[in-house]
């Protein structure tokens, strides 16, 4: 086992029953991740990006394979090691999922809570490991919502009241709120308008810097591949036909579906 | 004296699967290595191969054969074998490139973008912009420009944040995909001259200069690319 490594697929694979035989959504994959990188795992829909990316967080269990996490210790500072995540109870995930890891979903509604105010979402988090004083959430919730650039007078405000790219900034910071040091990403840009698009990926990519946040990031676009993560990871129907540095793989696609994917786009 | 980057029967061959996979050979065999203080001036008509040979020595482009060699930190890194996490920190305390055009980052100010690989190994940010604001300086970018993206700036200008950028790390290996090719009379005596002190502290230097007179200026050898082209 490898010193120092965050999330560690082997052999990963996840399937699903059609008509009474397994259809692989993933199968057979592999990679290291460690503190501090981004991976981006691209390909078009239907390769089978977002099941990985669910059974990566243990939102679903691998048929194939498994999947382990460094778990933090109760103890600062150490470490349990790898754990493989289908030796975890369900307690123990969901302290994982809520503390140490971040999920951002594709819609922001599917991550946020709509019927609580944009600043009790980026509370929520804390408020579950225990945090009771009214004064520090509200200081918390205020601090985040500027990290993430967001209009602090709207703090009282529903998420339903928010526009498209606001309600994403506001699911980043109520996940990023206990500091976690992995987090997923289901298409974070995708349906946003292009300068909205820009200024979420600028800001995604200095909060990566300045947290030392590992991330998988799930993305269709290369464009956010090259700006967001070290590493990548291309899928097609299930397979990961290629891996490797970011701009080797965009720069100099080895496999015949990466070529297609690279000289399809107009600027990759 | 040992070399700080070396290439080993380095092969280059482009496979194009959406043509039936045509293959596209460009070299073979380049066996080339570089002392520290040295510049290696690659030559050869446009389309020999030299830029490709460039995006290998720094991992951008895979190697189809052979190796290419890093001294990383005392030991020798072998390009083709590292895993990315491994070409990554090669290139964060090791190696510098300058390519020929900039890659920007929506929104992020030129100070930040030249201050970024300092702070990448660790130099705190005020430090970092101060030295980054000392290269600007000395490659004369006018200071109300500092403080833009550089994704408006003219070409030269770009070029020179670029330069900036890739050498200001003092890193020991130092690929150049031609430097100076749209700066004017001064500012390309500002690159020799930048690219003198890098040899002087010791930099292994490989590049491109089509400029006959920079190449004059800087390199200690060339290497004809074009010899080792592959039959087509």
């Amino acid at each position: 086992m490898k010193p120092g490594v965050l999330l560690s697929a082997r052999q990963a694979g996840k399937a699903f029953m059609q008509n009474g035989k397994p259809r692989w959504a993933c199968r057979d994959v592999n990679f290291d991740l460690y503190p501090g990188e981004v991976l981006a795992v691209v390909g078009e829909s239907g390769s089978g990006k977002t099941s990985l990316l669910r059974l990566l967080a243990a939102r679903l269990a691998c048929d194939e394979g498994s999947v382990h996490y460094e778990v933090r210790s109760e103890q600062a500072n150490e470490t349990d090691g790898l754990t493989d995540l289908a030796q975890m109870s369900e307690a123990q995930l969901r302290r994982l999922a809520r503390t140490d890891w971040g999920f951002v979903e594709q819609h922001a509604r599917d991550g946020l809570r709509m019927n609580v105010s944009g600043g009790a979402n980026v509370g929520e988090r804390l408020m579950a490991l225990g945090a009771r004083n009214y004064g520090h959430l509200r200081q918390e919730a205020l601090s985040w919502m500027q990290r993430v650039e967001l209009d602090t007078a709207r703090i009282d405000d529903l998420p339903g009241t928010y526009s498209g790219g606001m309600q994403q900034r506001l699911q980043i910071a109520r996940n990023l709120v206990t500091q976690p040091r992995l987090v997923f990403m289901d298409e974070p840009t995708t349906g946003l308008d292009v300068s909205v698009q820009a200024r979420l990926l600028d800001m995604l990519r200095e909060l990566v810097d300045e947290l030392q946040l590992a991330a998988v990031v799930v993305t269709h676009d290369l464009a956010v591949a090259r700006l967001l993560a070290q590493r990548m990871l291309v899928m097609k129907d299930g397979c990961v036909v290629e891996q490797g540095l970011t701009d080797r793989v965009l720069d100099d696609p080895q496999h015949a579906y990466t070529q297609l994917l690279v000289s399809s786009v107009l600027t990759p | 004296m040992t070399a700080l980057i070396e290439t080993l029967a380095l092969s280059k061959t482009f496979t194009l699967h959406g043509r039936g996979g045509l293959q596209l050979p460009v070299f073979s065999g380049i066996n080339l290595s570089v002392l520290p203080g040295e510049c290696l001036a690659l030559t050869g008509h446009s389309g020999s191969g030299k830029s490709s040979l460039l995006r290998c020595l720094y991992g951008n482009y895979a190697a189809s054969s052979g190796d290419v060699r890093i001294r990383h930190q005392g030991d020798w890194v072998s390009m083709s074998n590292a895993t990315p996490r491994e070409v990554f920190e090669v290139r964060r305390r090791t190696v510098g490139y300058v390519s020929q055009f900039l890659r920007v980052i929506p929104r992020v100010s030129t100070l930040d973008i030249v201050a970024d690989p300092l702070r990448r190994i660790g130099v705190a940010a005020d430090e970092a912009r101060a030295r980054a604001a000392q290269w600007l300086q000395r490659l004369n970018l006018q200071e109300h420009l500092w403080h833009l993206p550089p994704a408006t700036f003219s070409g030269g200008e770009q070029q020179r944040v670029n330069i900036a950028h890739g050498m200001i790390t003092n890193p020991a290996v130092l690929l150049l995909d031609e430097p100076t090719a749209s700066l004017d009379a001064d500012n390309r005596r500002v690159v020799v001259a930048l690219i003198q002190a890098a040899r002087d502290q010791g930099s292994a230097v490989v590049g491109i200069f089509h400029d006959d007179e920079v190449r004059e200026a800087v390199a200690s050898r060339c290497f004809d690319v074009e010899q080792h082209r592959s039959p087509a």
